[in-house]
């Protein structure tokens, strides 16, 4: 049975990935399993210097789902760089790196200064909907989409993934874009801008008023954007929205997706991640599917 | 060491006063290694609320292999445990953060409505030679479980038992002294005596509360403001549930 699936020239061991922003570097839950059974780890976001992130309370529970206004709190390139990365070098799986910036320039440092470092891919933050400045400001305008993924491509070693915005009219629209800027994948969805308001004490329910909602609340909006985004574009897509199992992730990968990536669900599950992967390969032997790529993008209409 | 998540069975349940619940769980791999001051995430049993809820543990017997936590219902995830039958399972991790250091010979425990539950624990770890001052708005809970194991100090805040008014108040009022001060409360409750402390030039410890999501650190929700550069974060951040809950209190803004 294969399960082996390959981003820009990559090869995973498995589709199966974890969320930026939920899986730290991954140190908090190989306390739980051993990081080498993961088809890759996508860090929290990293930028170039220290970021604080937003004031608390930084998160709320809602139906089936939860909203998020961290902020990108992260240690800086330099920390994340001595640390981090020779954390997770330690284990038998691939380096994602997410980077985040303020401005085009700090993108492009980021990338500079990841350029000699083990990692496998870079993944593009243009979508955190909690901050500011960067962030979702480059993208949810195709163009300057477009010119960050360009910047980006031309400083970086390793293959870049930008990862989108599902806060957006036509996401095929941003796929294009940001393929036409030399993008070597996908992926999506980022959460979805929200407000939570506490009406015992009239207030909003996150110090930052609106948050990124997720969890399998977003899943058939994520299910759908990767379907659209999978049909806009000729490179790979890696899905996410959602995911708490494999038979979420199986729909995103017949939709298009060739990899997924398990984010809120490991709030409330360490072993999603791992229990996605099982229940992948058992899927394919019940299904009589010896190659995972059969798969990707085997939707069809019903019959 | 692998972290844990278990089913844990419901022994008992009970009520101590209006909204505030106890349960007590058969987890022994739990209470084999819990400490006063750490704490447990606990899941609903519905699929529509995801998140853990963090709970303090109020109780550890390794004797028995039992865990007892204490707390207020504020929403429907507690109410639903606060309905859970013995004989009924709940899911369980923990134990989770880092529980107070046992420090000095004369330790004075202060807590604040449902920041009282911690405190117990931390008191029969001191085996008697702690004062404990309970605030309450009015109804009070576990009081009586504190006199066998500590001095016990009371306030209220409508007057109608001990000291009218806050912890600090019965504080003077009594002459409590010591050489540390442990703390779990609200959170003016928590600055007026951090600035005690800093007055008396006391050690304090401060437990601290946050809305978390992962409970184990990967997150970021549940971070408090530190006063100088944390090492791990790399900015004036530290996570709640991980490095803490338990703080010294000159090294957190509150």
């Amino acid at each position: 049975m294969n399960t082996e699936v390959t981003i820009a020239g990559v090869t995973l061991k498995n589709p199966v990935m974890t969320a930026s922003g939920t899986f730290g570097s991954g140190e908090e839950y190989s306390a739980f399993y051993d990081l080498g059974c993961l088809g890759a780890v996508v860090t929290k976001g990293v930028a170039l210097t220290p970021w604080e992130g937003n004031p608390t309370p930084r998160i709320a529970e809602t139906h089936s789902g939860m909203m998020n206004a961290i902020g990108l709190q992260n240690p800086g390139i330099e920390l994340f760089c001595s640390r981090d990365i020779p954390f997770l070098k330690r284990f038998d799986t691939k380096i994602i790196v997410n980077v985040c910036g303020k401005s085009l320039e700090e993108y492009v440092e980021v990338v500079r200064r990841l350029a000699g470092e083990p990692v496998d891919l870079l993944e593009i933050n243009i979508s955190c909907p909690n901050v500011k400045v960067g962030g979702i400001a480059f993208g949810q305008d195709p163009k300057a989409a477009e010119a960050v993924t360009r910047a980006v491509k031309d400083a970086a070693r390793q293959p870049v993934i930008m990862k989108l915005s599902p806060n957006v009219t036509d996401i095929a629209e941003m796929a294009r874009a940001v393929e036409a800027g030399g993008a070597d994948a996908i992926s999506l969805i980022n959460t979805l801008t929200g407000m939570k308001i506490d009406i015992d004490r009239q207030c909003f329910a996150l110090a930052n008023r609106t948050g990124g909602v997720s969890g399998p609340a977003i899943k058939p909006i994520a299910v759908r954007m990767v379907y659209q985004a999978a049909h806009a574009v000729s490179v790979p897509v890696i899905g996410m929205g959602g995911i708490t199992c494999a038979s979420d992730a199986l729909e995103f990968i017949l939709a298009g997706a060739s990899a997924v990536s398990i984010g809120t669900a490991n709030f409330f599950n360490p072993y999603a991640a791992p229990e996605t992967i099982e229940g992948i390969r058992s899927y394919m032997e019940q299904k009589g599917v010896s190659d995972i790529r059969e798969l990707i993008g085997a939707v069809r209409d019903r019959a | 060491m692998p972290k844990r998540i278990l089913d844990a069975g419901v022994i008992a349940r009970e009520k101590l006063a209006e909204g505030i619940f106890g349960l007590l769980l058969e987890a022994e791999p739990i209470a084999a290694e819990a400490a006063a001051g750490q704490f447990v995430s606990l899941y609903s049993a519905q699929a529509d609320r995801l998140l853990p809820r963090p709970i303090s543990l109020c109780g550890i017997d390794r004797e028995r292999g039992t865990i007892r936590l204490v707390y207020r219902v504020a929403g429907a995830g507690t109410k639903e445990f606060s309905e859970l039958l013995p004989g009924e399972k709940v899911r369980v991790m923990g134990p989770l953060g880092n529980g107070f250091p046992l420090k000095g010979s004369r330790p004075v425990l202060i807590g604040g409505g449902i920041g009282i539950p911690p405190m117990l624990e931390l008191a029969k770890a001191f085996g008697g030679r702690a004062a404990a001052v309970l605030g309450y708005r009015s109804e009070r809970f576990l009081e009586t479980e504190f006199e066998c194991v500590s001095r016990v100090y009371t306030a209220t805040e409508d007057g109608s038992f001990g000291t009218r008014g806050t912890v600090l108040d019965a504080i003077r009022q009594e002459k409590v002294s010591g050489d540390v001060l442990y703390a779990c409360g609200p959170l003016p409750m928590l600055r007026a005596v951090k600035e005690y402390a800093i007055r008396e030039n006391l050690p304090c410890y401060v437990s601290m509360e946050e809305r978390m999501a992962c409970g184990i650190g990967a997150c970021l929700a549940c971070v408090c403001r530190t006063t100088e550069t944390d090492a791990h974060s790399n900015v004036r951040n530290r996570r709640i549930c991980k490095d803490g809950p338990v703080f010294e209190a000159r090294e957190v803004e509150l």
